[in-house]
């Protein structure tokens, strides 16, 4: 562990970048490519990382795996609310137009909200999965 | 010029894949598999597909490689020898595969607007959507708004991905002993204890 010292330091440093880049991805969703999906996949890349050059127990002590398993169900939770919240509003369910006056805006608050829906359970399930897999040792 | 950046990835991938199927080490095939992905998004963005080119790229290349390389060190990384002869397989291949090329034949041409696929609702969403959602991202808005409901499905079944893992991978299965204990300290306990009890280390089951 302590002789790769290029890998330590690189991931180190990339670490931050690669989870602003993560929220780039995910808050310009509506203006150029990406979106929810890729955006909690490389969110998650920063903890799968981290996990790989410096061990499942550190990056464990970082992000506990409840937090993760926990992710995974709330982003649902975040989707099929906005549909219910719009319900409430008077609107059809996942009816964005309830959520404004003017309806252009409307539609702008309810992709945000699902997005953010859909980045936290891909984030939670992609770090999940690392979880469940590194986890495991030979018998 | 296009043409030429096409038929050079399409090469490559072909090379890829072959390389895959013949190499015996599953170490290299993963890293194969990776780059077949990465050739598959560089495929996508030659057809200006971009969002679909960056989910090949991060999950394809990206995550699902690790998870490989995960189940890799449980399992080691050489394949046994075939036992059997390769001959009727390849048959069945080049048959299914012979049978799939007369069928693209009668296949509209790529890429002409007139195709039955352009004239469903895809000209509805490119001429009125930023008209009614104020989005300028056409995937956007229709991952979103229009197939909303689609989009919350696929979160759904993405979750059920990670249930199902943990149900088959994290719960012990047959034998507990084989599951680490992933709550807070308890991995540190076992790993020091698979140090002393075995002279090789966790380090070499990754190498």
């Amino acid at each position: 562990m302590d002789d790769r010292v290029i890998v330590r330091i690189g991931s180190k440093i990339l670490t931050p970048f690669i989870m602003v880049f993560g929220l780039y991805v995910q808050f310009h969703g509506d203006y150029g490519p990406g979106g929810g999906f890729q955006a909690g996949v490389i969110f998650a890349a920063a903890f799968v990382l981290y996990g790989l050059v410096y061990g499942l127990a550190n990056v464990l002590r970082v992000l506990p795996p409840g937090v993760p398993y926990l992710c995974g169900a709330l982003g649902v939770m975040i989707f099929a609310g906005t549909g219910f919240v719009t319900m409430a509003l008077g609107g059809s369910f996942l009816g964005y137009n309830a959520l404004a006056h003017d309806p252009s805006h409307g539609q702008h608050y309810g992709i945000l909200a699902i997005e953010w829906g859909v980045i936290t359970t891909v984030f939670g399930v992609m770090v999940g999965l690392f979880y469940a897999f590194a986890g495991r040792r030979r018998s | 010029m296009v043409t030429v950046v096409d038929i050079t990835l399409l090469i490559l991938l072909g090379v890829t894949a072959i390389a895959v199927v013949r190499v015996r080490n599953l170490f290299a095939a993963t890293m194969l598999m990776g780059i077949y992905s990465l050739l598959s998004a560089s495929l996508f963005v030659t057809m200006d597909a971009m969002d679909v080119a960056f989910t090949e790229a991060a999950v394809g290349a990206g995550i699902a490689t690790i998870l490989m390389l995960g189940t890799l060190a449980l399992v080691g990384s050489e394949e046994k020898a075939p036992k059997h002869r390769p001959i009727l397989p390849l048959f069945v291949t080049l048959v299914t595969g012979a049978v799939l090329v007369y069928g693209s034949l009668d296949m509209p041409a790529f890429g002409d607007p007139n195709n039955p696929v352009h004239q469903h609702v895809a000209p509805y969403y490119l001429e009125d959507s930023y008209a009614e959602t104020g989005i300028p991202n056409i995937v956007t808005v229709v991952l979103g708004s229009y197939r909303g409901f689609d989009t919350m499905g696929e979160a759904a079944v993405v979750f059920t991905a990670l249930v199902g893992v943990l149900l088959l991978l994290a719960r012990g299965g047959e034998h507990g002993h084989r599951t680490v204990d992933l709550r807070p300290g308890a991995l540190d306990a076992t790993s020091a204890r698979r140090k002393s009890a075995s002279p090789e280390g966790e380090e070499t089951d990754h190498g």
